[in-house]
C-alpha cells in the first residue's frame, strides 16, 4: 500500500465520504485552460454566473476574477460568453 | 432447551399471512410495496394492520416495484427498519435498486413469494425470479413451509441489521405452495418477538467532519451516502460487501440457535438442513417446499432398506461452502434439484454451485441435476422417486449417463 491509499479494511462502509467534495479535485483532465486579459475585462461577472463548475470567483480584494483550475474542466463557456472577449482558452504547454 | 421455551399460540395461516404477522411483530417503521401475485396477501394483510391501528408503521403505496424498493432503501438509510415484498416481474423491476440497496449497506428485509417469469405469462411457483437476483448482493434464505416463513422473517431483521453484516435479505417462499396454503403456525407473543428482534443497531461511521456517528441520514450529523466512486476505490467497497456476506454465515447460525432456545424450532444449522443424511449413500439437494415431499419419500425408501438422505439448502447467499463439503463428501451419488433454468448453461444455478464446492475435494460424489417444477409444475412423490432410482443406478455403476434431467416434462 503506497502513500495515502487505504486498504478495503480501513474504508468506511458503503463509501460514506470520508472527506468533503471540496477536497476531491476534479479539474485535472482538462485540455484547454482559461486565461483572462485584465486589460479587456470589465468585471461584468457574466463568466462567474455561467461557469457550470463554480470555478470562477470574484475576488473583491484583488478587483479581479480568479479561475480555480483544480475544478475547471476547460469547457470554454466563459470564453464564449465573455462580452469583451477578455477570456481565451489556451492549450497549456506540455512539460517536456 | 425446552425449559426456556416461551408460550406460543397455534394459528391457521398461509405463508403470506405468516410473513405479514412476523413483520407486524418485528416493529417495522416503514413498509413500501406494490402488489403482485403470489405476494399480494402479505402487503394486503399488513395494510389491514395499518388501517386498524394495530401497528405504527408508515405504509407507502408506491406506483411500481422500482419505487417500492427505492422507498425501502431510503427509509433504511435514515436508520428506520424497512420491509417490502415482491415476486416475479415485480422483483425483476427492482433489479437495478437491489444492487444499490446492498451497496448502500441498507438492511432492508424483503419477502419474495417465488414465481415464474414471463413469457409465457405464468403466476405459479418456481425460483426463476430470485435466482436471477443471485448476484445482487442480497442475502438469500429459502423456507420450507409457513412456519419457517414466519420464523425466518423474524430472524431476517436480526441477521440483516447486525453491525457486522448490514446487508439486505430476501426470504423466499414458494409461490402458492407456501404463500397460499393454510398451515398450522406456532406464533410467539408480540412482546417476545419485540424483545428478540430488538431496536435496530446502527454501525458507527466516520463522516467528512471527522465525527464518528451512527450510520444514518441525520441533519444533525450530515454524511454523504451513495457517492460516485472512481476506479481507485470501487473495488474495495465490493470486497467489503463480500466480507459482510462471510460474516453473515456465522450470524445466521448464531441467530438460528438463539431462536431455537426461545421457540424450540431450528432449521438445521440455519444454513443447511439435513434429513437422514449421516449414513446415507445417495441423497438429494433441494431448496424450498419440495423438501417436505422429499422427507416423506426418504422415509418410504428407508423403510425399503435403501440408504437415502436429503439436504435442504436454507441459505443460498452466503453459500455455505464448508458445510456443504462436509455434508456431501462421503456420499456416492447426489442429485441437485433446480426449480429454475440457466438457459444455455450446464444445468441450473444450484447444480452449478454445488458442483463447484465439491470439485476440489479429493473424494466427492457423482452429481446429476434435475430441473423441475417450472411454472408451478407439480412434483409428487411418484415423480420424485425416479430421482432416487437413477441415483441408485449411478451409485451401483459409478457412471453418469445423463447430467441434466427434466423431471415431469412431457417428452
Amino acid at each position: 500500500m503506497s502513500g495515502q491509499e487505504k486498504s478495503w479494511k480501513e474504508l468506511t462502509i458503503a463509501a460514506v465520504s470520508p472527506s468533503s467534495s471540496v477536497n476531491f479535485l476534479t479539474g485535472d483532465w482538462k485540455t484547454y485552460m482559461p486565461v483572462c486579459d485584465f486589460e479587456k475585462c470589465v468585471t461584468c461577472l457574466t463568466c462567474v454566473m455561467l461557469c457550470p463548475e463554480g470555478a470562477i470567483r470574484w475576488k473583491p480584494e484583488l478587483g479581479q476574477i480568479t479561475f480555480d483550475l483544480s475544478f475547471c474542466k476547460g469547457c470554454g463557456i466563459c470564453a464564449n460568453e465573455c462580452p469583451t472577449k477578455a477570456i481565451t482558452m489556451n492549450m497549456p504547454e506540455k512539460e517536456e | 432447551m425446552v425449559q426456556h421455551q416461551v408460550k406460543q399460540e397455534l394459528f391457521a395461516l398461509n405463508g403470506d399471512e405468516a410473513v405479514a404477522l412476523a413483520v407486524k411483530q418485528s416493529n417495522v417503521d416503514v413498509v413500501a410495496a406494490y402488489p403482485i401475485t403470489p405476494q399480494t396477501i402479505i402487503v394486503e394483510k399488513f395494510s389491514e394492520y395499518v388501517a386498524n391501528g394495530e401497528v405504527q408503521t408508515e405504509f407507502i403505496c408506491t406506483e411500481s416495484e422500482h419505487s417500492a424498493i427505492s422507498a425501502s432503501l431510503a427509509a433504511s438509510a435514515t436508520g428506520a427498519r424497512a420491509f417490502t415484498a415482491s415476486a416475479s416481474a415485480g422483483l425483476a423491476l427492482m433489479h437495478e435498486i437491489l444492487f444499490v440497496t446492498s451497496g448502500s449497506r441498507t438492511p432492508v428485509v424483503m419477502a419474495v413469494a417465488n414465481r415464474a417469469l414471463s413469457s409465457p405469462i405464468n403466476i405459479h411457483g418456481d425460483h426463476s425470479d430470485s435466482m436471477a437476483e443471485r448476484d445482487s448482493g442480497w442475502l438469500h434464505i429459502y423456507v420450507e413451509n409457513a412456519q419457517e416463513a414466519y420464523d425466518s422473517i423474524i430472524q431476517a431483521f436480526k441477521i440483516a441489521e447486525d453491525s457486522d453484516v448490514s446487508l439486505p435479505i430476501i426470504v423466499g417462499l414458494d409461490g402458492f405452495t407456501i404463500s397460499h396454503t393454510l398451515e398450522n403456525v406456532n406464533i410467539l407473543s408480540d412482546e417476545i418477538v419485540k424483545q428478540f428482534v430488538g431496536e435496530r443497531v446502527l454501525p458507527m461511521v466516520m463522516t467528512h467532519e471527522g465525527k464518528t456517528v451512527p450510520f444514518k441520514l441525520d441533519p444533525d450529523n450530515p454524511m454523504t451516502m451513495g457517492p460516485n466512486v472512481s476506479p481507485n476505490y470501487y473495488f474495495e467497497f465490493k470486497r467489503q460487501q463480500e466480507e459482510a456476506m462471510r460474516n453473515a454465515l456465522k450470524k445466521i447460525q448464531e441467530i438460528n440457535l438463539k431462536y431455537a432456545v426461545l421457540s424450540g424450532r431450528s432449521y438445521g444449522d440455519g444454513l443447511i438442513d439435513t434429513y437422514q443424511l449421516a449414513d446415507a449413500e445417495i441423497a438429494v439437494v433441494v431448496v424450498g417446499s419440495t423438501a417436505g415431499t422429499l422427507k416423506v419419500l426418504v422415509d418410504e425408501l428407508r423403510s425399503e432398506g435403501i440408504k437415502v438422505g436429503l439436504l435442504r439448502l436454507r441459505t443460498f447467499r452466503p453459500f455455505p461452502v464448508e458445510q456443504l463439503q462436509k455434508a456431501l463428501k462421503n456420499l456416492k451419488a447426489i442429485a441437485v434439484m433446480d426449480k429454475s433454468l440457466s438457459f444455455g448453461g450446464l444445468g441450473g444455478p444450484l447444480f452449478n454451485e454445488v458442483c463447484t464446492v465439491l470439485f476440489d475435494l479429493k473424494q466427492h460424489p457423482l452429481v446429476v441435476n434435475y430441473i423441475f417444477g417450472l411454472g408451478g409444475r407439480d412434483s409428487n412423490p411418484t415423480g420424485l422417486r425416479k430421482i432416487f432410482e437413477n441415483l441408485q443406478q449411478i451409485a451401483k455403476t459409478g457412471q453418469v449417463e445423463n447430467v441434466v434431467h427434466y423431471l415431469g416434462l412431457k417428452e
